[in-house]
């Protein structure tokens, strides 16, 4: 009974505490709302008379006091409807939701790549840390931190795209609509068009995360516990995936989980150079176009894409290990 | 005490140069280039920012050493017909510029408060050390982005470009702060343990003249590598807010303005207007990231990996 009831109060609170943050970001939407945005404007332009103005300022609800046009925007906001896009007149939840698959795909596809690059690129540098190929991967990773993201975007379209020919510069390609999703990633159009943005995002990422991996094997290579295993006999190979790696993860996801937000920002700006039609790309044509109500709804969604990975990586991290303490202390 | 200090570090650098001539040519290079931003209107064929000066016929010529080259555009012509050379010069000056202000504020804000948490401890400490963990979890890149973006939903790109280089300096300068708070509590926390620090206590020495005279001036070294690798990051971060249209207008490059602004080019097959400005930012980068690693070697051999 013990042995479970820790666990569970530790995911409850966690909870509430994501539940508390998106409350925050709730409110800080409504307040960018009610500074920016002048939703009659949108709705019946300049020349209106004034009493028909303050008329409909009324039936809006717009003249109420700011604490009761929070309560209702928290109580919409609740069941869904966070107002009307200005250029899509449409719900504007509706309209991020509607593009969020878009992101997901290439963030799971630059995970991927990042995922299969770095765990063998940096147990090899822990284990062979000064042979050739170790110095070849570091001394890479250090050129890679130096080129910014959408850098290495414009040059892989100017050598792939324009010169070569190979794949397309922009969008998505043909997709598969399945249910609600927006599928890109089953035709061989979509796939061509996910290549070079996938390869981009990822490349930023990739020097980091083999560092990292480097780092936390030499850690674990150090370890008393692996110089046990290889004293009782255990290979080499079993050594390193099945002891050092297994502890070295820990460290990784906690480390990782911080690259959240930056994951957000680098995907926007991989978005914005082959005009992928995802959440990202969004936000900077309502940003150029000023349509407050998708903007808020925007920082809305990426506040709890953000509080729900970390939670998820918390809840992860609780599981992978259970020394972790459960009393208070994370 | 600054002399006493400053003798080991020169002997540092002379080492430095010696041991290891790939750096020291990074530091050469950056120089090179920090000189040249400098000295732009010195050396720019053209004031890239009187926009009456060009001429609509010099549009997109190619650099001087290709054909259809002009030898009066070194490295060729925007599509305004603006001397790439001149604007690039100065573009470097502006992202220059604005890393290293915003640089400067970051550490004026983040080693303070590392100083007090380091020394002072206890509640103080956990709660600024809380709130720079919350603050890098949201990602400077992110929080500069959405600043921007309202400033520019709400004001206009108008206001938005003329209030660039404050705002720019200010976003990343304020999000940028906790780099600097925990490298300089984590070196404070393992100075104030030492024996000097205690027998200054023991003598009766104030805090605030503990934590200057005895403090500061030994964690130095950390705070001089985080600083190289944070102008990289702030330069970096200038690029990508002006190349979403959220930084420097294009009647003000700065790199990422010119990257951005010669980037529907590429299409047409003038890559040099989007190519030549990222090669000198990942140019500037570069240098200033392998000098940041060597600094960390050579000053703080714990910290190396």
């Amino acid at each position: 009974m013990q042995a479970l009831a820790a666990p569970l109060a530790f995911i409850g609170k966690r909870a509430l505490q994501a539940l508390l943050v998106m409350l925050m970001i709730a409110v800080i939407a409504f307040a960018v709302r009610a500074a920016l945005g002048d939703p009659l404007r949108e709705i019946m332009g300049e020349a209106v008379p004034e009493a028909e103005r303050v008329a409909l300022r009324h039936e809006l609800g717009l003249d109420a006091p700011w604490p009761t046009q929070l309560a209702r925007y928290l109580g919409r906001a609740a069941k869904g409807d966070l107002g009307q896009s200005y250029i899509y007149k449409r719900s504007t939840l509706e309209v991020v939701l509607a593009k969020f698959p878009a992101s997901f795909e290439l963030v799971l596809a630059a995970s991927l790549v990042v995922l299969l690059v770095s765990v063998p690129a940096g147990i090899y540098c822990a284990v062979n840390p000064r042979s050739w190929g170790a110095r070849l991967i570091l001394g890479f990773s250090v050129l890679g931190i130096s080129v910014p993201v959408f850098l290495t975007g414009i040059l892989l379209i100017t050598v792939f795209s324009v010169w070569l020919g190979w794949f397309p510069a922009f969008g998505r390609g043909e997709t598969i609509r399945l249910g609600v999703w927006e599928m890109g990633l089953l035709t061989l159009d979509g796939l061509k068009h996910l290549l070079l943005p996938a390869l981009t995002l990822s490349s930023i990422m990739l020097p980091l995360f083999i560092r990292l991996v480097r780092g936390a094997m030499l850690d674990q290579l150090g370890s008393d516990y692996v110089r046990t295993a290889r004293a009782k006999g255990a290979s080499s190979l079993r050594v390193w995936l099945h002891h050092a790696l297994r502890n070295a993860l820990l460290p990784l996801i906690a480390v990782g989980s911080l690259q959240i937000g930056n994951m957000l920002a680098f995907t926007l700006l991989t978005e914005t150079v082959f005009q992928w039609p995802g959440m990202g790309f969004l936000f900077l044509e309502a940003v150029t176009r000023a349509d407050v109500p998708l903007i808020t709804t925007y920082l809305v969604a990426v506040g709890l894409l953000f509080v729900i990975t970390n939670t998820l990586v918390d809840v992860a991290s609780l599981w992978l290990d259970p020394r972790i303490s459960l009393e208070g202390r994370r | 005490m600054s002399v006493r200090n400053s003798r080991p570090a020169l002997a540092a650098i002379r080492a430095f140069a010696l041991d290891r001539p790939g750096s020291a040519l990074a530091a050469m290079l950056l120089g090179v280039i920090a000189l040249a931003a400098l000295a732009a209107p010195l050396i720019a064929p053209q004031n890239p920012f009187d926009l009456a000066s060009f001429d609509v016929l010099d549009a997109e010529l190619p650099p001087s050493w290709l054909k259809g080259g002009s030898d009066r555009f070194l490295l060729g012509a925007d599509s305004q017909g603006r001397d790439l050379f001149s604007a690039i010069l100065y573009g470097t000056r502006i992202s220059l510029t604005v890393g290293v202000l915003a640089v400067a504020i970051q550490a004026a804000i983040g080693i303070p408060l590392g100083l007090v948490a380091g020394y002072v401890g206890g509640r103080v400490d956990s709660l600024i050390a809380r709130v720079a963990d919350v603050q890098l979890s949201l990602s400077t890149l992110m929080l500069a982005i959405v600043a921007l973006a309202l400033v520019r939903a709400g004001l206009g790109g108008d206001t938005l470009g003329r209030l660039a280089v404050p705002l720019l300096v200010l976003v990343i300068g304020l999000a940028e702060w906790p780099t600097f708070a925990r490298t300089a509590r984590a070196a404070t926390q393992v100075e104030a343990a030492k024996e000097h620090v205690r027998a200054g206590r023991a003598l009766g020495a104030s805090s605030a003249a503990i934590v200057r005279r005895h403090i500061l001036p030994n964690i130095l070294s950390p705070l001089i590598v985080v600083a190289t690798t944070q102008i990289a990051g702030a330069i970096m971060a200038e690029a990508a807010l002006s190349f979403l249209g959220l930084g420097l207008p294009v009647t003000q490059p700065s790199l990422g303005t010119l990257i951005r602004s010669g980037y529907d080019l590429i299409f047409a097959g003038i890559w040099w207007v989007t190519v030549i400005p990222g090669l000198t930012l990942v140019g500037v980068l570069v240098a200033v990231n392998v000098l940041g690693d060597a600094l960390r070697d050579a000053l703080d051999p714990r910290l190396a990996r």
